[in-house]
């Protein structure tokens, strides 16, 4: 099975790497670019079958591991 | 007063850290590697400042995970104090033994510099031998020290007197939340600060400002 979590910053916590990238889309000539938030995609390939312990364990990996749920928001989409 | 650091790949203020509390304790710590499931018996436990695993992930997010720190998350519930610098600071927030989390610097820049400091909690067992409000120099080195916390955390902090360090007369170099540059844990126990103190201990470092965080949280008599 292959799995892919994205993990995005949450709504409110300031993303100055977002800021940046919209700023240099602007001065590339992009116009009507609004706010842009950077964000991470992690690609996991998963020898289980069982789908439901699969998702079980990808949301284990997300909450001790892949993202800080301080600040970020996770998904979870397995193909 | 006997010491512990935590060693992990990547630090590179370790030498640094040994040499502070050697000089400031008088004995030199004892060293921890990542894999360690012990840590001896010690009156503080030091976490250096570096790039543990790179920074990859997340500053702090891999060395948190490594076995030597579920020691010092068990020493901490403890009583037993811990101080993270820098990267220690991430390290601790990683964890999950000090609120927030640290982003990178709003500039986007990492700095080097000198900042001032303002004590604002002396009442710590980390800063009892400073004036309440005492503005002290310290160096600072990072890309990711800008302290983040929502809104009720921050109360709580804030409240509880959890704040410790400020970033004082607009010398904030992060963006952090509140000037935040160093809080404790609820118990008071658990310090993490991105500013490196022990950096300035001796008059060879230009003066010595950050020695009596040490010499307060060793219980060693100025």
């Amino acid at each position: 099975m292959k799995a892919r979590i994205t993990v995005t910053l949450k709504n409110g916590v300031l993303d100055p790497q977002g800021k940046a990238i919209e700023h240099a889309l602007s001065g590339l000539g992009f116009d009507g670019v609004g706010q842009v938030r950077q964000g991470k995609v992690f690609d996991i390939e998963l020898t289980g079958t069982d789908k439901a312990k699969v998702e079980a364990d990808l949301k284990a990996m997300c909450d001790k591991l892949l993202a800080n749920t301080v600040i970020e928001n996770y998904a979870v989409e397995i193909a | 007063m006997k010491s512990a650091v935590v060693l992990l790949p990547g630090l590179n203020r370790d030498r640094d850290m040994i040499a502070a509390l050697t000089k400031i304790s008088g004995q030199a710590p004892a060293t921890v590697w990542q894999t360690d499931t012990e840590i001896p018996d010690v009156d503080l436990i030091a976490i250096p400042g570096g790039f543990s695993f790179g920074d990859y992930l997340r500053c702090g997010a891999i060395a948190a995970r490594m076995p030597v720190m579920r020691v010092v998350a068990e020493k901490a519930a403890k009583g037993v104090p811990v101080i993270g610098v820098c990267n220690g600071f991430q390290i601790l927030v990683e964890a999950g033994l000090l609120p927030g989390a640290l982003m990178r610097n709003a500039s986007l820049k990492f700095v080097c510099r000198q900042v001032n400091l303002e004590i604002a909690n002396a009442n710590t067992m980390f800063t009892r031998h400073y004036k309440p409000g005492q503005i002290i120099r310290s160096p600072v080195a990072h890309h990711d020290g800008n302290y983040f916390a929502d809104a009720e955390t921050l109360a709580r902090l804030e409240g509880e007197g959890q704040v410790v360090f400020r970033y004082a007369d607009g010398t904030n170099p992060n963006g952090s939340i509140n000037d935040i540059a160093g809080i404790v844990n609820d118990k008071g126990n658990v310090l993490g600060l991105m500013p490196h103190p022990e950096n300035l201990i001796e008059a060879a470092h230009g003066g010595n400002d950050g020695r009596a965080l040490f010499e307060s949280a060793l219980g060693v008599a100025a």
